[in-house]
């Protein structure tokens, strides 16, 4: 087995939930600094892999590897201090402040007894502030938006103080604008040093914002690497059963996947 | 830098004093009033003072009947928020998830069929009811992956079976359960100062273990896969919290009987002081039930004078209406 040159890596991972299997044999690599969006069908097993990732998972058999070192074997003090995660459906405790529940990202930096410092409060404001949402602090979650709630929740993740953060599908269930609003948060994040992992459903999205793609198809990786190289009209056909004309998108000139009816074919 | 405070936190802050203020003159009330009332400087007499007329009421049945509402109300105020951390639904008590209904078959059994009536007998079998049941719940409940509406149906039907079995002793036998009868419905009247002694170190370690629980608490309630990429750990929580509520329901059951409602009716009132976090929600509920639960027993010594109703009756009384309004504002809301 050879050592990881990234922190994060997976060997031989296989993972599933009571006998169903849904990833096989998995070896990635998340390559440090990076934005890495991880995409495929619906059922591939990308959500299951990033719960591994963040060690929610426990697999079925092979490892995660953070630093080289089976993550498990981790204090689990350690993984949150170095891996953060946005869930897919956090559950928002009735009547909490924006404030209150970024600062329960601050759990795993605190001791079992000590109140929150200084510090603790200066680390909240901060990812107040880099999600925009200082002016918020003491409003109730349930009162906002669902783009400013997403934000919220990523500021919570962000409070973990983590140079890995893992986002399970950010964007689900937010219209449009809202997905743009979170996924240039995303890059925000990414440009500020941090490598960004995240489950998107949207191809296009991906192609847009990640510098790196993992493509999985019934949990195997099926292409890996930066965008303009990975998205092939093969690979859509392969990945998700379409069939697509793949142009330079005229904004960024990363590729733009146009999908083809199922019954024409292609000139 | 001033940070803009939270509108909860001034009230936390100031809320506390009050809340143990609150608490203070409850206590002085509940060794003030009854068959034989007192003036406060009569009740001070009768607590420091060998010579004084009021030593024997204050310290044989009064001040025995406090501490006992105190404690009770401590644990069942605390069980209930933490029960109500736990499942994440705000309508959880000790009586919801069968807590108290284990300690109940447990003590009736003993009572009944063993012949066991003595405190120091039968609070062995309330704490080995009470954990017997909570192991039940959270196997039929589903475990560690168990939800809310699960854990909740899990409660209720072994609370409908438990309560059954405990009417059919009674009805069976009369006689074994007939110097319980005011303690199946809830009193702390008849307290003796070695009941306190004998709860006592229950409902402190049953407190520690709660009030230790509180910060994980707060990452569980961001839903399992938060909390555990937060470093938590839910199942050792959930087990823990699990303890907390075995020793507080089943050693507050041993002692008064199944008294409902104040684990249900005190957190959410504490909650709208102190918001969802348990580190303020917690102590607050334990302040708080005794004064709820004191209270209670105080009314129930005056509104049927010469007799007395037990506190069981009174908490049933005000717990019910409070149970259907926050239904019906929850459906508002």
């Amino acid at each position: 087995m050879s050592a990881p040159a990234n922190r994060l890596a997976t060997r031989n991972l296989t993972l599933g939930y009571d006998h169903r299997q849904v990833v096989r044999d998995l070896e990635v690599e998340i390559p440090d600094r990076s934005f890495t969006v991880i995409i495929g069908a619906n059922g591939c097993g990308k959500s299951t892999l990033l719960r591994a990732l963040a060690r929610v998972l426990r697999p079925t058999s092979g490892t995660v590897l953070l630093d080289g070192k089976e993550i498990g074997a981790h204090p689990s003090r350690h993984v949150a201090r170095t891996v953060g995660l946005l869930p897919q459906s956090p559950i928002t405790p009735d009547g909490i402040t924006v404030a209150e529940l970024v600062g329960r990202g601050r759990f795993p930096h605190q001791g079992a007894l000590r109140r929150e410092t200084p510090q603790d409060r200066a680390v909240v404001e901060r990812c107040l502030a880099e999600t925009a949402l200082t002016d918020l602090g003491q409003r109730p979650v349930s009162s906002l938006s669902g783009g400013q709630r997403q934000r919220a929740w990523i500021a919570t993740a962000l409070a973990q103080d983590t140079e890995l953060l893992l986002l399970d599908e950010p964007t689900t269930y937010l219209d449009l604008m809202h997905q743009i609003e979170v996924l240039d948060l995303c890059a925000r994040l990414h440009a500020a040093g941090r490598t960004v992992v995240a489950v998107l459903h949207d191809l296009n999205q991906a192609a847009r914002y990640a510098s790196h793609l993992i493509v999985l198809r019934e949990g195997e990786v099926i292409a890996e690497g930066a965008p303009d190289a990975v998205i092939t009209a093969e690979l859509v056909g392969r990945a998700f059963g379409l069939r697509a004309r793949i142009i330079p998108d005229p904004e960024t000139g990363r590729p733009l996947v146009i999908p083809l009816p199922s019954q024409v074919t292609a000139k | 830098m001033t940070t803009r405070r939270a509108h909860p936190a001034r009230c936390r802050a100031v809320g506390l004093p009050a809340a143990l203020a609150a608490l203070l003159v409850v206590c002085v009330l509940s060794l003030a009033i009854g068959a034989l009332p007192l003036a406060p400087s009569a009740v001070w007499h009768g607590l420091a003072d060998p010579a004084s007329g009021a030593y024997a009421v204050v310290h044989q049945t009064r001040l025995p009947r406090t501490l006992l509402g105190l404690l009770a109300g401590t644990a069942l105020g605390l069980a209930g928020a933490v029960m109500q951390a736990l499942t994440r639904n705000p309508l959880a008590d000790p009586g919801l998830l069968g807590v108290n209904a284990g300690a109940s078959a447990a003590v009736v059994t003993a009572t009944a069929l063993l012949g066991i009536s003595s405190l120091s007998g039968y609070i062995w079998f309330a704490l080995g009811g009470a954990a017997l049941v909570s192991v039940l719940i959270y196997a039929i409940g589903g475990g560690a992956s168990s939800t809310p509406a699960r854990l909740a149906l899990a409660g209720t039907a072994v609370n409908a079976a438990l309560y059954s079995y405990v009417a059919a002793l009674e009805l069976l036998d009369t006689g074994a359960l007939d110097k319980m009868r005011f303690w199946t419905v809830g009193s702390i009247a008849a307290a003796e100062p070695g009941t306190v002694l004998r709860i006592t170190p229950f409902i402190l370690l049953g407190t520690v273990l709660a009030l230790g629980c509180a910060k994980p608490l707060n990452t569980l309630a961001l839903g399992d896969e938060a909390a555990t990429a937060l470093g938590a750990k839910p199942a050792l929580t959930r087990g823990v919290a699990i303890a907390a509520i075995v020793l507080l329901c089943g050693s507050a059951t041993a002692a008064c009987g199944p008294i409902v409602f104040v684990g249900l009716m005190v957190p959410q009132v504490a909650a709208r002081i102190t918001g969802p976090d348990l580190r303020w929600l917690l102590p607050y509920s334990a302040i708080l039930a005794p004064v709820l639960l004191l209270g209670a027993d105080i009314v129930g010594r005056v509104v049927a004078r010469p007799s007395e109703l037990e506190v069981g009756i009174i908490t049933a009384v005000i717990g019910g209406p409070v149970f259907l309004l926050t239904v019906v504002g929850r459906e508002r809301a």
